[in-house]
C-alpha cells in the first residue's frame, strides 16, 4: 500500500514574468555594431506602450526552469489519460529527427536534393498501408481532427463524382469523440446520433433505421471510447455499405489493433492515424500532431495532392527516384507543404522501424493486457458499467453509493499520489466517467501503485470525503476554480483597456 | 430532485409549462451537467418551431448539451438575460432560468411529473 504524502500547505508560487520585470534591466549586452545602422520603421508603426518585460537572461532562464519543474509529463510519471494514448516516447526518436539531413532541409528544395526525406515518407506511407490494410495513405494532415476533415472531404468527393448529390447525413455513435460531429458539421453535413446498446456496441436496430440513400457514411471509433471492440462490426459496416454510405474509422484507438486487426480488411473505407498517439510522436502541449489518412482502393484517386511516389524505378544498385505525384481526382492540398515531417514522420518511422511487425503486435497485446489488469484490480471497488474484456482502455464510474465524492474529486486526489488523472466525464454515456488507458509502456509495479491509489481514494471517499473533495493538497496550486475560469474568460495578461487608442 | 407537478417533461430533460408556454431544462439536467458556464439561445422572438428542434446550447465544466423544443409553436419571448447569468440554470432551473416562451404550443410526446421522476430514477443506477 502507498500512503498519500503529508499535506503541505507551503505554496511556492512563481510570479509572472511581468512581475519580475524591473525598468532598465536588459537581457544581453550588445557589442559595438560592425554593420551600418538603418532607421527604425516609421513612427506610426512603433508601439512605445507595449509592456515588454525587462529582465536579465539569467532571470528569464530561471523563471522558465521553475515553471517547467511544475509540469507533469509522461517522462515524470504515469499518465493514464484515456483516449489519448499517452505512451512513453522513446528518446531515440529525438536523435533521428535531429539528424542533420532531416533537420536542415526545406520543403521547397529540388527533389534530387532531398531523396532521403522522400524515401522515408514513401516507406512510411507503405508501412501505414500495410498496418491498416488500406490501398493509399496521405501524410499531410496536421493532426487527428484535420485527418477527419480530410477523410470526410474524400467521402463527399466520392459521392459527388458518382453524381450522387443527395447524401447529407453522417451517422455517429453516442460514444464518439466530439471531433467526429465537429468535422462533419464543418462540412455542412447533418449529424445523426446512433445510440449504443447495453453491451456498448452500436445499436443495430437504430443504425438500420437511420440508413438510407441520404447517408454520406458513418464515423466509428473501433474499439470505441468505452475501450470495447464492437462485436457486430461486420454487420455495422454491411448496413452502412448497403445504403451506399462509406465507413470512416477514427484511428484514435489503433493502439489496440496493431498486427492483430486491419481496419481495411474489416471493410472500413477511410481512416485517420494519430502518429502522436499510436506511433510515439510526442502528444500534448498543443502539437504538432500528425494525422495521416488511409483509404481503400476505390478512394485512392481522391487523396490530397501531392503524395510521395516513385518517379523512376531503380535498377540493381540504383535506388528509385522519389518525387511527388498527383492523384487523378484529388481533393487538393490539405496543408501548405507536406505535413509534419521531422516532428511527426521521422519519429513515427523510427518507432515502426525499431519495433518491426512482431514488435508492433506486442505493443497492442501489452496495451490490452495492461488495461485488463487494471480493470480487474479495480472491479469491485469502482463500478464498470460496460463490464467486458476491454481493449486498450476501459471506463469506470467515479462515484460511490451514499457518497457525494465525484469523478472530478477522485481525479484531483490522484494528483496527491503523484499520478496524472485519467480522462474524466468522457464518454458522455457513462455517469461520472473515469476513462483509463495505461498503454503498453507501463510495468506491473506502476499499474499496481496506480490501482492501490485508486482503491485508497475509494476508502477515503467513505472515511474522509473532505480530503478528497478539497484535493489536491500537495501540488503547487490547490483546486482550481474551473467554473470561474470558464465563466470569466480573461485570455490576456494585459487587458484590452490598457491599450491606448492611438 | 425537484420535479414540479404542474409541468410536463421530455426524455431529453426539458420542462414545459402548459399554462404559460415557458420551457427550460430540469433540475435533474442541471445536476448532471454540473456548473453551467455558458448558454446560447438559438432562436428569436417570432420564430416558428417544431417540437424537437434545437433552441439552445448549454456548456458546463463537464460537457456541452443541445436543448430541444419540448413543443412546437411560435416563440413569444426569449430570456435574453440568461446568457449573462448561466449560473441561474443551476440555482433556479424552473424560474429565473426559463429559456423561451411558446405561443399556441402543440405539445409533443411529454411525460407528467410522476413518469419523469421514474425516468430519472432509472438512469441514476
Amino acid at each position: 500500500m502507498i500512503n498519500a504524502p503529508e499535506q503541505t500547505k507551503v505554496k511556492i508560487v512563481e510570479p509572472t514574468i511581468f512581475d519580475l520585470s524591473s525598468p532598465g534591466r536588459t537581457g544581453v549586452t550588445m557589442p559595438a555594431s560592425d554593420v551600418p545602422e538603418t532607421a527604425l520603421p516609421p513612427e506610426e508603426l512603433l508601439r512605445p506602450d507595449l509592456p515588454l518585460p525587462e529582465l536579465a537572461e539569467v532571470d528569464v532562464v530561471r523563471h522558465y526552469m521553475h515553471l517547467s519543474s511544475f509540469n507533469y509529463s509522461v517522462d515524470s510519471g504515469f499518465y493514464p489519460l484515456g483516449s489519448c494514448t499517452m505512451k512513453y516516447n522513446p528518446k531515440i526518436n529525438e536523435d533521428t529527427c535531429r539528424l542533420p539531413g532531416f533537420l536542415y532541409t526545406h520543403p521547397l528544395q529540388p527533389i534530387e536534393t532531398v531523396q532521403g526525406n522522400l524515401a522515408l515518407m514513401y516507406q512510411l506511407q507503405e508501412w501505414l498501408k500495410e498496418i491498416s490494410g488500406f490501398a493509399g495513405v496521405t501524410l499531410q494532415p496536421a493532426a487527428g481532427a484535420h485527418g477527419e476533415f480530410t477523410g470526410v472531404l474524400i467521402m463527399r468527393a466520392y459521392h459527388k463524382s458518382r453524381g450522387d448529390h443527395k447524401r447529407v447525413k453522417m451517422l455517429i455513435p453516442d460514444s464518439a469523440h466530439g471531433t467526429n460531429p465537429a468535422s462533419s458539421g464543418m462540412m455542412g453535413l447533418q449529424v445523426v446520433q446512433i445510440p449504443s446498446d447495453s453491451r456498448g456496441n452500436v445499436d443495430l436496430k437504430a443504425l438500420e433505421a437511420a440508413c438510407d440513400d441520404t447517408v454520406v457514411g458513418m464515423m466509428l471509433t473501433n474499439p470505441n471510447t468505452l475501450g470495447l471492440f464492437d462485436e457486430n462490426i461486420e454487420k455495422v459496416i454491411e448496413l452502412v455499405h448497403n445504403c451506399g454510405g462509406l465507413m470512416y474509422g477514427d484511428g484514435a484507438n489503433l493502439n489496440a489493433l496493431l498486427g492483430i486487426v486491419r481496419p481495411g480488411d474489416l471493410g472500413f473505407d477511410v481512416m485517420h492515424f494519430n502518429l502522436h498517439k499510436t506511433f510515439s510522436v510526442p502528444h500534448g502541449g498543443g502539437g504538432p500532431g500528425s494525422g495521416p489518412v488511409g483509404v481503400a482502393a476505390h478512394l485512392v484517386d481522391f487523396l490530397p495532392e501531392p503524395l510521395v511516389g516513385i518517379i523512376e524505378e531503380g535498377e540493381d544498385d540504383m535506388p528509385p527516384l522519389y518525387g511527388f505525384v498527383k492523384p487523378a481526382k484529388t481533393i487538393g492540398r490539405m496543408k501548405a507543404f507536406h505535413g509534419h515531417f521531422g516532428g511527426g514522420m521521422v519519429r513515427a518511422f523510427t518507432y515502426i522501424a525499431m519495433h518491426g511487425p512482431d514488435g508492433l503486435r506486442d505493443i497492442s497485446q501489452y496495451a490490452v493486457l495492461n488495461a485488463n489488469y487494471l480493470q480487474a484490480r479495480l472491479r469491485g471497488t469502482y463500478k464498470i458499467p460496460y463490464d467486458r474484456i476491454c481493449m486498450h482502455e476501459f471506463v469506470a464510474e467515479g462515484r460511490f453509493e451514499g457518497s457525494d465524492v465525484r469523478a472530478l474529486d477522485i481525479a484531483k486526489r490522484l494528483m496527491d499520489y503523484n499520478f496524472h488523472p485519467p480522462t474524466n466525464y468522457f464518454p458522455l454515456i457513462v455517469h461520472e466517467a473515469l476513462m483509463i488507458e495505461p498503454t503498453e509502456t507501463e510495468n506491473k509495479d506502476t499499474l499496481d501503485a496506480f490501482a492501490d491509489a485508486l482503491i485508497k481514494i475509494a476508502e477515503e471517499a467513505k472515511t474522509n470525503p473532505e480530503v478528497v473533495k478539497s484535493a489536491p493538497h500537495t501540488t503547487k496550486f490547490g483546486r482550481m476554480d474551473e467554473v470561474k475560469a470558464a465563466r470569466e474568460l480573461v485570455l490576456c495578461c494585459w487587458l484590452p483597456e490598457n491599450y491606448s487608442d492611438q | 430532485m425537484n420535479i414540479p407537478t404542474n409541468l410536463k417533461y421530455t426524455k431529453s430533460d426539458e420542462w414545459f409549462d402548459p399554462a404559460t408556454g415557458a420551457m427550460g431544462i430540469t433540475d435533474y439536467a442541471q445536476s448532471q451537467l454540473s456548473d453551467i458556464v455558458f448558454v446560447e439561445l438559438l432562436v428569436e422572438e417570432g420564430d416558428t418551431l417544431e417540437a424537437g428542434k434545437p433552441i439552445a446550447s448549454v456548456e458546463s465544466v463537464k460537457a456541452s448539451a443541445e436543448i430541444y423544443a419540448p413543443a412546437g409553436g411560435k416563440v413569444a419571448a426569449v430570456n435574453k438575460g440568461l446568457a449573462d447569468k448561466p449560473e441561474a440554470i443551476n440555482s433556479d432551473p424552473y424560474g429565473e432560468a426559463w429559456m423561451i416562451q411558446l405561443e399556441g404550443a402543440a405539445e409533443g410526446d411529454l411525460m407528467d411529473s410522476a413518469a419523469y421522476e421514474k425516468y430519472c430514477a432509472e438512469r441514476t443506477h
